[in-house]
């Protein structure tokens, strides 16, 4: 257990090194430096920098030094200050520019994880018990188009159904009266109102892929012969399935949790523009699009963040559910 | 020679073979033989491929299937409703009624007129605009073309309607679905020589490298990939043309795309290192490459085309949501992309519901894609879970 921990830990440290590393490179992609970005904007409201200022900028902000050198001083600004840098589009701190999308954001992804687990283990307990039944086929047929239809043309098609149905676009996350304001029980009530068309249009795929994952389990376990002998000794059939053959099951269930994560993240950001949720995916496009790269590179780096340690809590849980691992010592 | 044909000899032993006596059809078919016999039976699978078929001849032919040049605007045209095609009417077999619009001045939409007295005679593989066949053959043939060569050839017929600026959203369709489908197959082209290369050191060599290698890939698939392929193509200089942001995307795609495939040879490796056939060609003096190229890699062929034909679809929409975003292709380029881009607009499509007719397209072609990849894979490896 305690080989299995340290294994995710350290993994989970190289994985967020790695994150800021990718995160680094893609804010120095743009030709120009935060100096040029910041000069272009003086310019664009009025204002003339000299070259001799620019360079004096240069300085102070160490872009003068190299890169290994400025990468050094950002995760320092990171670690230390909690200071991801300056958003010239929102002309505010990045951190506060988007401490509550990014809220918002991991609220939604929650959400959706509890979402899939529930809908897709039900269905997938179902779909294996009555196999080759007509829910056995509703479901695999269901599974197989939310899992080949990309998320954000299930948003399309459900805002279009909306709005042709109901006459209502369904968008943001918020009633008007709740947006930008702070928050209270009425607003969280708001958000649970809301969230769900983004809920269930993000877990559709993740659904489906838990639910062939649990059916093809349980389907294996339900043919072993521990599943007839309990049977044999007159365990009642729904007890004798969830107390045995379900909890196996459920193991790579939690696994596979932690790889949809990063789809699931992914996904959030294009549903996020479909739908125009106040998440962090619509402000990282509008950043790339500005230029605005400290936002865009802070962005990036807290979502990569956020997968990296999603999937390791998921291990941890994985753990804890699983005693063939606690249990297990050492080797690989 | 020798070495090759060794090689050969042992590869074939490995399959499993029956005594002479009861040789029939099944004993004698090529692997090739059995995973087509296979693939027809998975009805599903068989059925989607024909589909993803006719998509290719599309991608083939784009400009023959069109019926006006897809980047041609024209304001008074815009935001026509399809437009039939009528048979047997005025003495034609085929034939599509004279459109006119004109703007109404209260609400400031176009009004669209049918004037079906006079109609337009419309014939299979008439004349059209000109174009260059595969870039090469310079002709003006196309599927449907106009019986009368006087009129405007631009101006004709939309069978799925027209976009805001009086784009034909068939042609439109049509070019987006070479753009789109060529991309995803560039894409996975790359991803498999890359697979290849990463999967086959890694197996192949084993031990730390091995170890190595798998975390980095564990890394990259820790990683939502969106966020990162748009920091990537946003950076792309204003100055690029078309061509080179399309094979800077495949690039970028690819770049992440690989890790599946890498798995998957890593374990065909890893299984088959130590075959009687591979020892053989090593105790004969075979190099390295020679061992990967020639004498293993030929034994997994299908496991490869089953993971790329399912990565398939993953790459088109990956390129789908880029320039979806305004973060891939852009403008003039047409792609599936770009054009659901004005379908997000949920007013416009349900004024225009017309402008959906290409998120079917992509709806069709992902969902056959996937299918016929699971078929694929069902054929080539029945014994894989799930």
């Amino acid at each position: 257990m305690l080989n299995f921990l340290i294994r995710r830990t350290v993994f989970m440290f190289i994985a967020l090194w790695a994150v800021t590393l990718i995160s680094f490179f893609i804010i120095n992609l743009p030709e120009g430096d935060y100096v040029t970005a910041y000069i272009a904007q003086l310019q664009a409201t009025g204002s003339m920098v000299d070259a001799e200022e620019a360079d004096n900028l240069r300085k102070f902000y160490g872009l003068d030094r190299p890169l290994y050198i400025q990468y050094f001083k950002w995760m320092n600004q990171i670690f230390l200050d909690q200071n991801l840098g300056f958003s010239f589009e929102y002309n505010m701190p990045v951190t506060e520019v988007i401490s509550e999308r990014l809220l918002l954001t991991i609220v939604l992804a929650i959400a959706c994880v509890i979402f899939i687990w529930v809908i897709a283990i039900p269905f997938g307990i179902i779909s294996a018990v009555k196999q080759y039944s007509v829910w056995d086929y509703l479901f695999t047929f269901l599974g197989f188009v939310g899992l080949a239809i990309p998320d954000f043309m299930i948003a399309l098609i459900a805002m279009y159904l909306f709005f042709v149905w109901f006459d209502f676009s369904p968008g943001g996350l918020f009633s008007p009266e709740y947006v930008g304001v702070p928050w209270s029980w009425g607003r969280v009530k708001d958000l649970i109102d809301h969230i769900w068309i983004p809920m269930v249009v993000l877990g559709t795929a993740g659904t489906a892929s838990l639910m062939r994952i649990t059916r093809a389990n349980l389907l294996d376990e339900l043919s072993k012969p521990y599943v007839i002998t309990a049977r044999a000794k007159g365990l009642s059939e729904w007890r004798l399935i969830m107390k045995y053959p379900v909890r196996l099951a459920l193991n790579p269930a939690i696994s596979l949790t932690a790889y949809i994560l990063p789809y699931l993240i992914s996904g959030s950001i294009i549903v996020g523009v479909v739908l125009s949720l106040p998440t962090v995916g619509p402000m990282l496009v509008k950043a790339l699009v500005a230029q605005d790269m400290f936002l865009a590179g802070g962005i990036i780096l807290l979502i990569g963040f956020m997968t990296v340690v999603g999937t390791f809590i998921s291990d941890l849980l994985l753990l804890w559910v699983d005693p063939r691992i606690r249990l297990e010592s050492g080797g690989s | 020679m020798v070495l090759s044909s060794i090689g050969k000899i042992f590869s074939k032993k490995s399959a499993p073979s029956n005594s002479a006596d009861d040789v029939n059809t099944i004993d004698l078919a090529t692997q090739r033989q059995l995973i087509w016999r296979r693939f027809k039976r998975h009805r599903l699978g068989f059925s989607a491929s024909i589909i993803v078929l006719l998509f290719y001849v599309a991608v083939i032919f784009a400009d023959f299937l069109s019926t006006a040049p897809p980047v041609d605007y024209a304001a008074a045209r815009g935001y026509m409703p399809p437009q039939p095609i009528k048979f047997f009417e005025n003495g034609h077999f085929m034939s599509t009624c004279e459109v006119t619009g004109e703007r109404n001045m209260e609400t400031f939409l176009m009004e669209f007129t049918e004037n079906c007295e006079d109609t337009q005679g419309v014939s299979f593989f008439g004349k059209g605009y000109e174009y260059k066949l595969w870039g090469i053959i310079p002709t003006n043939r196309h599927i449907l073309g106009m019986k009368d060569e006087t009129k405007d050839p631009n101006a004709w017929i939309h069978l799925f309607g027209t976009d805001k600026q009086g784009r034909d959203v068939y042609s439109r369709t049509m070019h987006a679905t070479r753009v789109s489908l060529t991309i995803g197959l560039v894409g996975v082209a790359l991803s498999i020589v890359f697979g290849i290369f990463v999967g086959a050191i890694s197996g192949y060599y084993g031990g730390l490298v091995d170890s190595i290698l798998q975390r980095v890939i564990e890394i990259i698939r820790s990683v939502p990939t969106i966020p990162l392929y748009m920091g990537l193509s946003s950076a792309f200089p204003e100055d690029w043309t078309i061509n080179q942001i399309y094979f800077m995307i495949t690039i970028i795609i690819s770049l992440f795309a690989w890790t599946d495939l890498a798995r998957v040879i890593r374990g065909r490796f890893l299984a088959m290192k130590d075959e009687d056939f591979v020892t053989a060609a090593r105790l004969n003096g075979a190099k390295t490459m020679r061992i990967v190229f020639v004498h293993m890699l030929p034994s997994f062929y299908s496991h490869i085309i089953a993971q790329a034909s399912l990565s398939l679809p993953l790459m088109i929409v990956t390129e789908t949501s880029l320039s979806f975003l305004g973060l891939g292709l852009r403008p003039p380029a047409v792609s599936y992309g770009v054009l659901l881009k004005d379908a997000q607009n949920v007013q416009s499509v349900a004024n225009m519901p017309w402008l959906f007719i290409p998120a079917i397209a992509v709806i069709l072609v992902i969902l056959a894609l996937n299918f016929m990849g699971d078929g694929i894979r069902d054929a080539a490896d029945p014994y894989q879970e799930v």
